[in-house]
């Protein structure tokens, strides 16, 4: 690896709309930028498409995507922004932890392609990490064939693989209807969306400061679609449990009535990627969907000097409010660096952030966690899929030994200790401990499942071979 | 063996082993896709009850779908693009020594 | 049965009880433990959660092979003893593995000095057996070839150590001791109503489950210092005082862990514990067997003796059951820092490396940071304390707090019953540091 290498200006994690965004928007404003990115392509999660030349569709902003994308590729040919996709960052440190430049130390997201850099320096970050989809436990769910609604998506539109011919897709919130129509465009029969809340309340959240042309008509296109397809859309109603041995054969809904299944797609809102925003130490907070985020101010700055967060980071709120962010992040540091920016379009963005962000709210209230969810959990249902912790064994920890609080349950059940280090079951760990314990989940109960040493699985050969920036000649 | 978007021009597929059986794969596709489609959907067993396991999350976050790809065990199918050529195999079986879960060790935080 | 049921397991505290133990990591338990056993009354308080501080940031290590022939070797042998008989059917509960521990030396005369060691340990009653280097691949098959050769402790053994202090308290809890965690000690009953300060800043910012744990990361270091007897020395400890109430007892038990010395400060008596920092990587699960036994490299010793201020690093390599690989040790004296440093890390990479070089290829999940309680001669402090009658102490285990947990808990109710405690406590008397001269490496 060579060593000699500049310290950028900003480092920018995530190349998803608000990593993008922030990173454009930044080389453009005259930053130095690296842009790192686990992915192969950008766009992350939200505009995951299968190569180079495709574009998500333009229902879902893949004009603004290819724009940005444009804007890239400019901006990285003009030698103004280092772009590192297929780079994963597993450990920010500084040498002189109260200030200096932020090393991110970095590899690849598998071991049979080499990486091109394993650590870059920057002066600041703007931490863009995207979410992924929240998960409840419950019987069967652990059974192949049974997905998360954002991979099944992800098999359609990054890989073309439809994951099953009989789906029932189920959950809470607007997400399970593109999975479902994919699904049905793509060939699979989709037996069910099951929502476990009312339908449609989210029109009625929306007070006449947030008009939402856009998402309106994008509403209405997915009714067509799901009555195009003859998709039964099924409200108030849960998929209780998944049936089958070796493979998922089918669901029972409401704890009766069983469909013959292939594929199940589960998904409840999004749980954002918070281990970078705690590993420097930034302070968060939970968000109205529950969810672990980071704080926050008018110009996207965490708590830490030098630390910015865009995007889903900052609570859950899709592509439009990230964009913005990340835009305004970018300002935030231009206008740091002495560089100017236009007051006229910093209103702007913060007039899209909170258009946005109260969208979000109404989407959230809309489509909560539904109350009593650990009801359906039985003695043997897993909760930590990894480590295979059950239901019963953490009642015992906590009956029998007294653990109180998501950290202690680790300790003592082992609960996201495994090979994900609680990216799937910290939600759920943090809700059945405090409801073991009569009590709602807090921030706290949520950190100790959020926080991660390394962000990133990494090889001891990787590790003996760190590079501590203080004893470089 | 269904695929979306099956309209589009194709590339010549990647031709994959998974345990000896060969598999094909489009450019672009992980090795997780390519087994899907081929109807695969399990490629490794849990240490404690020996459960099968393959893609979950579809997007690198659970680590479920871990598979030994060229001699490199523990990658996620999810991620890897297909190669043609790429030898897939099974992850090894890790049992407990004794009774599932045997002990647990000690690792804190 | 079940001693903590659903909902807040918080009871009420007793007004009165015969024993209170402050601190309910593995000290703690066992002494609770014990002292129940025979009949004692017994409180235990925690500010945190159970296993919440050092307890449950270790390996797990009940070892005899690390120890000098000298008081802590005796106490380590005697410990040994009680976790395999007296607690021995409980063993399971907490995974109680006679794992054995191989040193290797990678140097003939590294292999000099361990064999010196191995028969002045013999001579102590230890177990070992020295093994050739040709010998070693049928030991550990996975061990570098590069090693001259080691010896082998079969007495070193293994626990975890959080299920152990949990079940000891759920075992003390059925027999009706009383078990009261998020309970922070802010004063000491004291006869004539006073009651004992914080003695340092911080002592009121436990967050419990934040993350970093409890007690609290950020906590400085607590005041131990050698300076004037605080205002209350001398005055008798009647009890304790909780933001939960107070309760009035003949004995208070310091198990406070790296935590002691704002315990005793409370007290008005100077107690020098101070953290000493140490990071364990794990890996990923690999395959039942890949390192058989607790591996260490022979200058683990000498760095487990020395006091250095510095990063030192000495690798340390076991399974465990569920799979994964645990990899220490760092010894650091940084304060109460948890932020992996990319230089501990860097060293316990290479170590285990160096010892087993498969492991190259294999992931780190995580890593961990611990405290551990450390006096400046390396011994514990068990026993009462003559400035402070009724307060006792049993903390100040560095890094062998588990291994030394059970024999430290029995020989405290030993002698809080009055018995002749079946080892002679001298060497750890609390106030041996004000005579000056305890400030020697342990060891003969």
């Amino acid at each position: 690896m060579a060593t000699d290498r500049p310290t950028y200006d900003v480092a920018v994690v995530g190349a998803g709309p608000a990593g993008l965004s922030a990173a454009v928007g930044a080389a453009e404003a005259g930053l130095d930028v690296v842009l790192v990115d686990a992915g192969r392509l950008p766009g992350g999660q939200y505009w995951r498409h299968d190569d180079e030349h495709s574009t998500p569709p333009r229902s879902h902003g893949g004009r603004l995507f290819a724009r940005l994308r444009a804007r890239l590729h400019h901006q990285r040919d003009l030698g103004r922004l280092r772009y590192l996709p297929g780079h994963q960052v597993w450990l920010i440190d500084r040498p002189r932890p109260d200030g200096g430049p932020f090393t991110l130390r970095l590899n690849g997201p598998y071991e049979t392609a080499p990486v091109e850099r394993d650590r870059v320096r920057a002066r600041a970050l703007v931490l863009c990490c995207g979410a992924y989809d929240r998960q409840l436990p419950l019987p069967g769910w652990e059974l192949p064939g049974v997905m998360a609604a954002g991979g099944v998506q992800a098999l359609l539109k990054g890989h073309r693989a439809v994951a099953g011919r009989r789906a029932v897709v189920a959950g809470t919130g607007p997400f399970l209807l593109p999975v479902a129509t994919g699904l049905a465009r793509a060939g699979a029969r989709v037996l069910a969306v099951c929502e476990a809340n009312p339908a449609h309340g989210w029109l009625r959240h929306l007070d006449g400061a947030v008009r939402a042309p856009a998402k309106s008509a994008e509403a209405v296109r997915y009714a067509a679609l799901m009555a195009r397809h003859r998709i039964p859309y099924r409200t108030r109603a849960a998929v209780t449990e998944i049936l089958g041995e070796d493979r998922v054969r089918g669901v029972r809904i409401d704890g009766g009535e069983v469909l013959e299944a292939d594929l199940v797609a589960l998904g409840w809102g999004f749980t954002p990627a918070l281990e970078l925003p705690l590993m420097v130490g930034a302070a968060t907070r939970r968000d109205l969907d529950g969810s672990l985020v980071a704080v926050v101010d008018a110009r996207q700055r965490t708590t830490v000097p030098g630390v910015l967060a865009a995007g889903e980071t900052t609570g859950v709120g899709g592509a439009a409010p990230a964009v913005a962010e990340g835009r305004l992040a970018a300002l935030s540091l231009a206008a740091a660096h002495g560089l100017p920016v236009d007051p006229r379009t910093v209103r702007r963005l913060r007039a899209a952030i909170r258009h946005g962000r109260a969208f979000a709210a109404a989407l959230h209230r809309t489509y909560p966690v539904p109350d009593g969810w650990t009801d359906r959990l039985t003695e043997r249902t897993l909760v930590c899929r990894c480590e295979e912790v059950t239901y019963g064994e953490l009642c015992r920890a906590r009956t029998d030994l007294g653990a109180e609080d998501p950290r202690t349950m680790k300790l003592l059940a082992r609960p996201g200790m495994g090979w994900c280090q609680g990216r799937i079951c910290g939600f759920a760990v943090a809700a059945v401990t405090a409801s073991l314990t009569g009590r709602p989940a807090t921030a706290e109960d949520l950190r100790p499942l959020s926080a991660r040493p390394f962000a990133a699985p990494v090889t001891l050969g990787e590790l003996a071979e760190m590079v501590d920036e203080d004893e470089e000649p | 063996m269904s695929h979306a978007g099956r309209e589009r021009t194709e590339a010549a597929p990647y031709r994959l082993t998974f345990d000896g059986t060969t598999v094909t794969a489009r450019p672009g596709q992980s090795v997780g896709a390519a087994l899907v489609a081929a109807g695969i959907v399990s490629w490794r067993t849990t240490r404690r009850a020996g459960g099968p396991r393959g893609l979950f999350c579809g997007i690198g976050v659970c680590f479920d779908c871990l598979i030994t790809v060229d001699d490199h065990p523990g990658q996620r199918a999810c991620l890897v693009p297909a190669r043609d050529g790429m030898r897939l195999s099974r992850e090894e079986t890790r049992p407990s020594a004794e009774d599932g879960r045997g002990g647990e060790g000690s690792d804190g935080d | 049965m079940t001693p903590y049921g659903k909902g807040p397991i918080h009871q009420d505290l007793p007004r009165t009880a015969d024993l209170v133990v402050i601190g309910a990591g593995v000290v703690g338990a066992a002494a609770a433990w014990f002292a129940t056993l025979a009949g004692l009354r017994v409180v235990v308080v925690d500010r945190g959660a159970i296993a919440g501080g050092t307890s449950g940031a270790g390996e797990g290590n009940v070892l005899v092979s690390d120890k000098e022939p000298g008081p802590e070797l005796e106490l380590a042998r005697y410990s040994r003893q009680v976790w395999g008989e007296d607690l021995g059917g409980y063993g399971g509960l907490w995974e109680f593995e006679r794992k054995g521990g191989l040193v290797v030396a990678s140097t003939p005369a590294a292999l000099g000095a361990l064999r010196t060691l191995a028969a002045r340990q013999r001579a102590r009653g230890v177990v070992v057996r020295e093994v050739s280097g040709d010998e070693l691949p049928a030991l550990e098959p996975r061990l570098t070839r590069e090693a001259a050769g080691g010896a082998l402790y079969p007495q070193d053994a293994q626990v975890q150590p959080m299920l152990a202090a949990a079940h000891l308290l759920r075992l003390a809890r059925q027999r009706g001791a009383v078990v009261r965690t998020r309970a922070e000690v802010v004063g000491f009953l004291r006869p004539g109503g006073r009651t004992g300060s914080p003695a340092t800043p911080g002592g009121d910012t436990a967050t419990p489950g934040g993350g970093m744990g409890a007690p609290a990361g950020d906590m400085g270091a607590p005041a131990g210092g050698m300076g004037a007897p605080g205002r209350d020395a001398g005055v008798p400890v009647t009890g304790v005082t909780t933001p939960h109430g107070t309760v009035s007892a003949p004995a208070v038990l310091n198990a406070a862990g790296t935590w002691a010395g704002a315990v005793a400060g409370l007290a008005g008596v100077g107690l020098p514990v101070l953290p000493r920092r140490g990071f364990v990587l794990v890996t990923e699960p690999l395959p039942p067997a890949t390192v058989r036994h607790k591996v260490y490299a022979a200058d683990y010793v000498d760095a487990v003796a020395s006091s250095d201020a510095e990063l030192q690093a000495s690798p340390v390599v076991e399974g465990t059951g569920g799979g994964t690989v645990l990899i220490g040790s760092t010894r650091e004296r940084v304060g109460f820092d948890r932020r992996p440093s990319p230089a501990a890390v860097r060293a316990l990479a290479r170590g285990a490396i160096g010892l087993f070089p498969m492991l190259a290829s294999v992931r780190a999940m995580r890593v961990y940071a611990g405290f551990r309680p450390y006096c400046p001669d390396h011994l514990p402090v068990i026993g009462p304390d003559p400035r402070a009658p009724g307060l006792w102490h049993a903390c100040g285990h560095e890094g062998a707090g588990i291994g030394l947990a059970a024999g430290t808990g029995k020989l405290i109710a030993q002698a809080l019953t009055g018995e002749a405690p079946e080892l002679d406590l001298t060497p750890f008397a609390p106030e041996r540091f004000e005579r000056g001269g305890a400030d020697e490496p342990r060891g003969t």
